[in-house]
């Protein structure tokens, strides 16, 4: 037994995928003492009362057991009504919806199902932090299309055709955006999906912070014309619904392209949680007010945090959606991660540098407002002093 | 009852009535003199009738007697239960009234240092008045929520520091 073991090394698609850069960060947040944390992506809300009743009277009930692949068929039928009532898109129960564990599973699956090795995908950047590795995780090649702070971080139809190729098979758009905060116009949308089609490419909408938006309401891209047949949409109840951690997710396509990730789904996961999809049948019949209550909140401190920031000469436009704002930071001279750095060390408080999020991130930081009024003054206050230090 | 949207001051205020005015500016996106005019203008008008606080008086050792009284009332001609709403609601010692549905009249909200001067209150003052047909009283026992604030444990923020 004294011979030495030589292994034989991991999967080199497994190696090769990248930490992500928000770990770093969280490493040194999590030692430090008194930090306001302007890092969080999750919201400060608890899952309303009646969700989390609904949920616990399952367990009083028994309800422990597997449910159907596709999820509760109750479940599905309300994700049917809450898109048609809302975007007047319609997707069948029973076979063009499936309840996954969280968007990010869905996001996974749709890969899954749409890749062939080497197949690329165009992601619109900065964008949240597993795009890119799913993509690759799937034998895909992400190919970043940089957003400017100057077009507010949305993606133009020109942007993505001057980067599709022979190989490109799919758009991914990820708008409310983590971390700019972006929106897509219905007409943007529009251009997308027109071009997306002349080149039979699909397009995977992640839209989990639908609810999340301020000035006007969402646009479903699936509800623009022909966009259904090429699209998948992927929503859940983390964000809207305060449920990070329940673990409840949805996926809406054609049946051809759902019963696919179905498939793995159903191999790889079996079904979602079904405590959590208890849950999610109470969130979406009887939270609608909580929902509006929380989005309520996000809306002042949006306008509280971008004005504090701008004041501060961290320009920041007015973010539409999501609960992030996206200041540049290059007045101070400091690269982003070397400002995130040493704001967190020196006047602590935690913020994500743009870099984390791909490219067009440099430059700026990622500051979550979904954080209570006092410690988003409080997280001002200390951001001041650290900016009047740098003069 | 018509269902317009609340002015946003508003609901900053009935959340926490002691947010400043350039916080509620900030957060509105509008001037502080204006949130000031508003604020006015509401205190002027009856809109907002009052700031308070609700506290947990246990924790304090200082405890008073609460007792919620139903009041069964003779409606009056002309002016209903108004006239005997009113001259219940001026007493210091009545902390609320309000006119309800169901077996009873008016439920009364009073307060008292002790036992003895609240049943004297009930007994003397409030059973006395003409129009008042009967009254029955309900003890506070234990708070567990007043006025949206919860008076158990509620809970902490447990979200890690920083997450994508
Ligand atoms: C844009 C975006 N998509 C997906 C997710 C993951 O969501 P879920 O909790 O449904 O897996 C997040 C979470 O931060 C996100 O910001």
């Amino acid at each position: 037994m004294s011979q030495s073991l030589s292994l034989k090394p991991l999967s080199k698609t497994a190696l090769d995928v990248p930490f992500s850069g928000i770990r770093r960060f969280f490493d040194i947040a999590a030692s430090m003492q008194d930090v306001v944390s302007l890092g969080v992506g999750e919201p400060d809300f608890v899952t309303p009362w009646s969700v989390r009743e609904a949920a616990i009277y399952s367990l009083e009930r028994g309800q422990t057991t597997y449910t159907s692949n596709y999820g509760l068929l109750e479940l599905r039928r309300e994700i049917a009504r809450y898109l048609n009532k809302r975007y007047k898109v319609d997707y069948s129960p029973e076979a063009e919806i499936l309840v996954t564990v969280g968007v990010s599973e869905g996001l996974d699956l749709a890969m899954r199902v749409l890749l062939n090795p080497g197949d690329e995908v165009l992601i619109p950047e900065p964008c949240y932090v597993s795009y890119r590795p799913c993509v690759s995780l799937a034998g895909g090649v992400p190919v970043g299309v940089e957003t400017r702070s100057d077009a507010k971080f949305a993606v133009t139809a020109e942007q993505l055709k001057a980067a599709c190729t022979e190989r490109t098979k799919a758009i991914l758009l990820g708008y409310p955006s983590n971390p700019t905060g972006a929106v897509l116009s219905r007409e943007q949308i529009i251009e997308i999906i027109n071009f997306a089609r002349e080149r039979g490419l699909y397009v995977v909408s992640d839209e989990i912070y639908d609810r999340l938006t301020y000035e006007g309401i969402h646009t479903c891209v699936a509800s623009v014309p022909g966009a259904r047949e090429i699209t998948v949409l992927l929503n859940g109840f983390s964000k809207a619904h305060a449920m990070t951690g329940w673990r409840i997710a949805y996926a809406c396509a054609p049946e051809h392209i759902l019963k696919m990730m179905m498939k793995i789904h159903s191999y790889t996961m079996l079904c979602a949680p079904i405590t959590g999809q208890i849950a999610a049948v109470e969130a979406l019949k009887h939270a609608e007010k909580e929902v509006e209550e929380m989005v309520s909140h996000y809306r002042q401190r949006r306008r509280l945090i971008v004005d504090g920031l701008n004041r501060l000469g961290l320009t920041c436009h007015m973010p539409l959606g999501a609960f992030y704002a996206f200041p540049s930071i290059e007045s101070t001279g400091l690269t982003a991660e070397q400002f995130a750095e040493r704001l967190l060390l020196e006047e602590r408080v935690a913020v994500v540098p743009g870099t984390a999020f791909g490219a067009g991130g440099d430059g700026h930081i990622r500051c979550s407002y979904a954080t209570s009024v006092e410690k988003l003054e409080l997280a001002l206050s200390r951001m001041r002093t650290f900016v009047e230090k740098l003069r | 009852m018509s269902n317009e949207v609340p002015d946003e001051i508003l609901t900053i205020l009935a959340r926490d009535a002691r947010t400043p005015s350039d916080t509620i500016a900030k957060m509105t996106g509008r001037s502080v003199e204006e949130v000031k005019d508003a604020v006015r203008d509401y205190e002027q008008r009856g809109v907002i009738k009052t700031y308070h606080t609700v506290i947990d008086w246990e924790k304090t050792g200082c405890e008073k007697v609460v007792a919620f009284i139903d009041v069964k009332v003779t409606p009056a001609r002309d002016v209903g239960f108004d006239a005997v709403a009113c001259r219940i609601a001026r007493f210091a010692q009545v902390q609320s009234v309000w006119l309800v549905s169901g077996g009873s009249d008016l439920r009364v909200v009073v307060e008292a240092p002790n036992l003895r001067e609240l049943a004297t209150f009930v007994a003397e003052k409030l059973a006395t008045i003409d129009g008042v047909t009967g009254t029955t009283s309900h003890f506070l026992l234990k708070r567990y929520k007043e006025d949206g604030a919860l008076f158990f444990e509620s809970e902490q923020d447990q979200r890690l520091v920083v997450s994508p």
